[in-house]
């Protein structure tokens, strides 16, 4: 009697407690190795892009928020920066230096929601409850900031909307000075830990050739092993002035491009962030945060294309206008989109449990893959 | 290299079809070229020692009314650090362009998109389907043009407004 | 009971011979108490469970309902009870039904042979120790049917998962068990214990140090064998939406974990007895607590094995909010790669110590049980040390 082999084609569905969001990935396995995951995108489709050729320039901001939650500052700063590269704009230096301070510290926060969601993900949850307590506190001094906790909508073309509020700078330092030693416990609780270590070193290599080819981009490109960051690289805003060390993945336990890189590439990018944090907080000069821009904006015609290194790689915004005030053509380049291409290529020959660590090491974040 | 220097690189190679247009738009300059250039275009733009554009960094279309579509490629190199810009634009009625997803694996997802959301038709894409809206969508929204439908498998997509329900 | 047994032959059952009413009243009274003690104590593990959680997570934890919210666990029952009874369409309706109850069979029925105190244990097995291991291994059966039944591939997954788990784990905790029973020379639970004595250095962990090695192995073969974390793949939450609990609702649910954590309690009662002594007090507290009334000593026994089993139930649950989990091919590798060959390492190092010292080294026991007492003492002192450095207050009372 012949023996019937099949593969089994397992739903991971849209509701599921552990892809980011709502996307869906069917699997072709056989047991517990699959053949294949092939991603569906899509469930959170609003049609962003649409929207923008009907609203205005300065109305638009909101919707950039949505576009990637998790660090919402630098969305905004991306959409702003490529409308006043259109516009020719001078921004006070008040201003770039606030819109850094608040892209930084929403760079932390993501860091460490996507590394409690790794570590809940691979199965330790204390993590996770620690890494949004921390959340708590900065989502607190945003609110102080800007009155929003998460959807900000801070930045305005030509400036930001509010100023510090006083007490913010004071504020922030404890912050900081209180973060450091528990991101250092983070850092030895979970990422010393043996079989933490065991379920994430050598899972979803991806190689330097395969990470350029796919268009991976910010701590994922970093880990395996290509030394670029949008920040040191094609500077923009007050990045000159400010040092710090790109972080690249070594392969310290397995190989480069391990999920192991992208979880200590992530870590060290928060030690990096508030070495920045601290030198904006001494640096930051005084003056108005908003420069002089008229109600309705009239964009001249042209296109230009801008980048911006976000939390999630580098977010690139594509504005084609045609001199009425509002765009013609505005597209978002996210980094969880390629992110997520790459998956049907790497999954193959892995374990379903491997998977969920792949995922979750990528940080994919659904709103970016679908705008 | 700065584009004048890439532009005049790309022309020196493959003659004249590689043009800026010559117009004054405020922003990034941009080049076109025919649609039968482009694997051609992308493949030495790759391989060339003194442009090594290893990175599609965005891969988009816009609509161009009346009736042209334009698919636009941004490159980037991350060895030498410059980048570039190259349009294609292609009839509405035909709207046909080869793929570029052999010579760069990013163009996978992102011409599928653009097939989705704009009706671009790529040669050669080795799974060319929807992938934000459902596979039975009919139209493509982000064209200037675009009407939606009534409605979808059996639920309608408009209902009666609150604010002005005389509309 | 004899009454009672008498009474039920003669009104209802008098076509069978009196055993038969005998045995059933027997059977009768002793599920009896023992469901009396087993639910109260799942339910309150559950909540235990919960609120240490939450103290390891910066949290509060349940807290309303009763006093500092122990009740929780009536709330969760009745809850679940009031839930509709959902059986997939596609279902084995049998096999559907049935699985919860024999899960909960086979950790139930292994409560019968666990020694409480020295009178108080309702079947005083020749065969303890194996009795134990078999019907444990019966919840097997109700994982797969369970996982099977369901008939959804996650469910069914999970169900292979865990029943490859179970039954790989089976032997290193049976090859660590060998070891204890080599020293004490019998199957029996009462015997195991009446061979250790009541102070840690005569306790069979230390008593050389293939018994240490063997207690870490029934620590991490139990903990695998009650699917807990780090081993809980089968009900990976994040992975497999609950493997074989995913289409189970209501009562049912609350059977399969209702039945984890009662076998929480017996992978500690199982460790205890094996390894730390039991029930045994010292001699002269004996004396003592005999002057105050006959039954004392037996209570003080009794607490004596609860405070030894809850500290390791606390462990267990400590554990599963701090660790990651392990892969599936990771714990298989495990269990066949390493915890096997070190299990019968241990079981003829300890043959071959019974060989060459008959009685036991002396020396040996007080060296590892102040290695033991060494190593608490640190951990304290590196819990202190952590809190310093971290800056946190230290907030003693879990009363908040």
């Amino acid at each position: 009697m012949a023996i019937h082999n099949q593969e089994m084609l397992l739903n991971m569905g849209p509701q599921h407690p552990s892809t980011h969001g709502v996307i869906r990935f069917v699997v072709k396995s056989d047991g517990e190795v699959m053949s294949e995951a092939i991603p569906d995108v899509g469930y959170l489709h609003r049609s962003i892009e649409k929207i923008g050729e009907i609203c205005d320039y300065n109305g638009f901001m909101p919707y950039t928020d949505r576009a990637d939650y998790l660090s919402a500052m630098n969305a905004n700063q991306g959409y702003a920066m490529v409308v006043e590269k259109l516009l020719k704009l001078e921004i006070p230096r008040r201003a770039e230096y606030l819109r850094v301070i608040a892209a930084e510290f929403n760079r932390i926060i993501s860091h460490i929601l996507a590394l409690g969601a790794l570590a809940m993900d691979v199965g330790a949850a204390t993590p996770f409850v620690h890494a949004l307590k921390e959340r708590e506190k900065v989502n607190d001094l945003m609110e102080a900031l800007c009155g929003q906790r998460l959807t900000y909508n801070y930045v305005r073309i030509g400036g930001v909307s509010y100023d510090m509020p006083p007490g913010f700078t004071e504020r922030s330092l404890a912050f900081l000075d209180n973060f450091e030693p528990l991101m250092d416990e983070f850092d030895r609780l979970v990422g010393e830990n043996k079989i933490f270590i065991e379920r994430c070193a050598n899972v979803g290599t991806i190689s330097r050739q395969d990470a350029i080819a796919y268009n991976l981009v910010g701590p994922n490109l970093r880990a395996s092993g290509v030394d670029f960051d949008l920040r040191r690289d094609m500077p923009y805003s007050v990045y000159p002035e400010l040092k710090f060390q790109v972080q690249v993945g070594r392969g310290e336990r397995g190989s480069v491009g391990d999920s192991y890189d992208r979880f200590i590439v992530r870590v060290r990018e928060i030690m990096q962030s508030m070495k920045i944090l601290r030198q904006c907080f001494a640096q930051i000069p005084e003056g108005e945060v908003l420069g002089d821009i008229p109600k309705t904006m009239k964009v001249p015609k042209g296109e230009a294309y801008v980048r911006t290194e976000s939390s999630r790689g580098d977010m690139g915004y594509y504005l084609i206008s045609d001199g009425t005030d509002h765009a013609f053509r505005l597209r978002i380049r996210t980094g969880s989109f390629t992110s997520m291409s790459i998956i049907p290529k790497i999954s193959q020959g892995m374990m379903i449990a491997d998977l969920i660590t792949l995922i979750a090491s990528l940080d994919v974040v659904a709103p970016e893959i679908d705008r | 290299m700065t584009f004048q220097e890439i532009l005049k690189t790309l022309q020196d190679k493959l003659g004249a079809d590689v043009v800026q247009p010559t117009t004054d738009l405020a922003g990034d300059p941009f080049a076109t070229l025919p649609a039968e250039k482009l694997p051609e275009v992308l493949n030495f733009v790759k391989d060339d020692p003194r442009l090594q554009m290893d990175c599609l960094s965005n891969l988009t279309g816009v609509d161009a009314p009346p009736d042209h579509l334009d698919v636009v490629y941004h490159l980037f190199s991350y060895p030498l650090r410059h980048s570039f810009v190259l349009k294609v634009r292609i009839p509405k009625a035909n709207p046909k362009v080869p793929t570029a997803e052999k010579i760069y694996p990013t163009a996978n997802w992102q011409e599928r998109e653009a097939y989705d959301l704009l009706g671009v038709v790529f040669d050669g894409h080795p799974d060319l389907r929807r992938i934000m809206l459902p596979e039975d969508w009919l139209g493509h929204p982000l064209r200037k043009d675009y009407k939606e439908e009534q409605e979808y498998r059996g639920i309608t997509t408009t209902r009666p407004s609150l604010l002005y329900p005389e509309q | 009971m004899e009454a009672l047994a008498t009474y039920l032959h003669e009104n209802h059952l008098y076509k069978a011979p009196l055993w038969v009413s005998q045995a059933l009243v027997q059977f009768g009274v002793a599920s009896f108490v023992l469901l009396i003690f087993v639910s109260p104590f799942a339910g309150i593990l559950s909540f235990l469970e919960r609120r240490i959680a939450a103290r390891m997570q910066a949290r509060i934890g349940p807290n309303r309902v009763g006093p500092q919210g122990i009740l929780q666990f009536l709330a969760d029952g009745i809850k679940s009870l009031l839930k509709e009874d959902l059986i997939p369409t596609d279902a084995d309706k049998a096999l559907f039904v049935l699985a919860p109850y024999l899960v909960f069979l086979g950790m139930f029925t292994s409560f019968v042979a666990l020694p409480f105190s020295s009178k108080l244990i309702v079947a005083d097995l020749n065969v303890g120790i194996l009795y134990i291991f078999a019907t444990t291994s019966f919840a097997v059966v109700g994982l797969v049917m369970a996982g099977w039944g369901s008939s959804s591939k996650w469910a069914m997954l999970g169900g292979m998962r865990s029943a490859a788990q179970v039954i790989s784990y089976e032997i290193p905790a049976g090859i660590a068990a060998v070891t204890v029973i080599l020293l004490a020379g019998s199957l029996s639970m009462q015997q195991i214990i009446r061979s250790q004595g009541p102070h840690p250095w005569q306790w069979f962990i230390f008593d050389n140090p293939f018994t240490l090695v063997a207690f870490f192995i029934l620590f991490i073969s139990l903990i695998a064998e009650g699917n807990r974390a780090p081993f809980d793949l089968p009900e990976a939450e994040s992975e497999l939406v609950s493997g074989y609990n995913t289409e189970y609702s209501g009562m049912r649910f609350v059977f399969f974990f209702f039945a984890e954590w009662a076998n929480l309690y017996v992978m500690g009662a199982i460790m205890t007895t094996l390894f730390l002594g039991g029930w045994q007090i010292p001699g002269s507290l004996e004396k003592l607590a005999a002057g105050v009334a006959p039954w004392f000593p037996q209570l003080i026994q009794l607490l004596v094995f609860q405070i030894k089993t809850l500290v390791l139930v606390f462990l267990v649950i400590q554990l599963r909010w701090t660790v990651p989990r392990v892969r599936m091919d990771q714990l298989m590798n495990m269990c066949w790669k390493y915890m096997v060959p070190i299990g019968f390492a241990c079981v003829v190092g300890v043959a071959g110590w019974m060989i060459l010292y008959p009685q036991g080294v002396a020396k040996m026991r007080y060296l590892l049980t102040a290695m033991a007492g060494a190593i608490i003492v640190y951990y304290f002192y590196r819990v202190y040390f952590n809190f310093k450095a971290s800056r946190a207050e230290l907030k003693l009372n879990p009363f908040v």
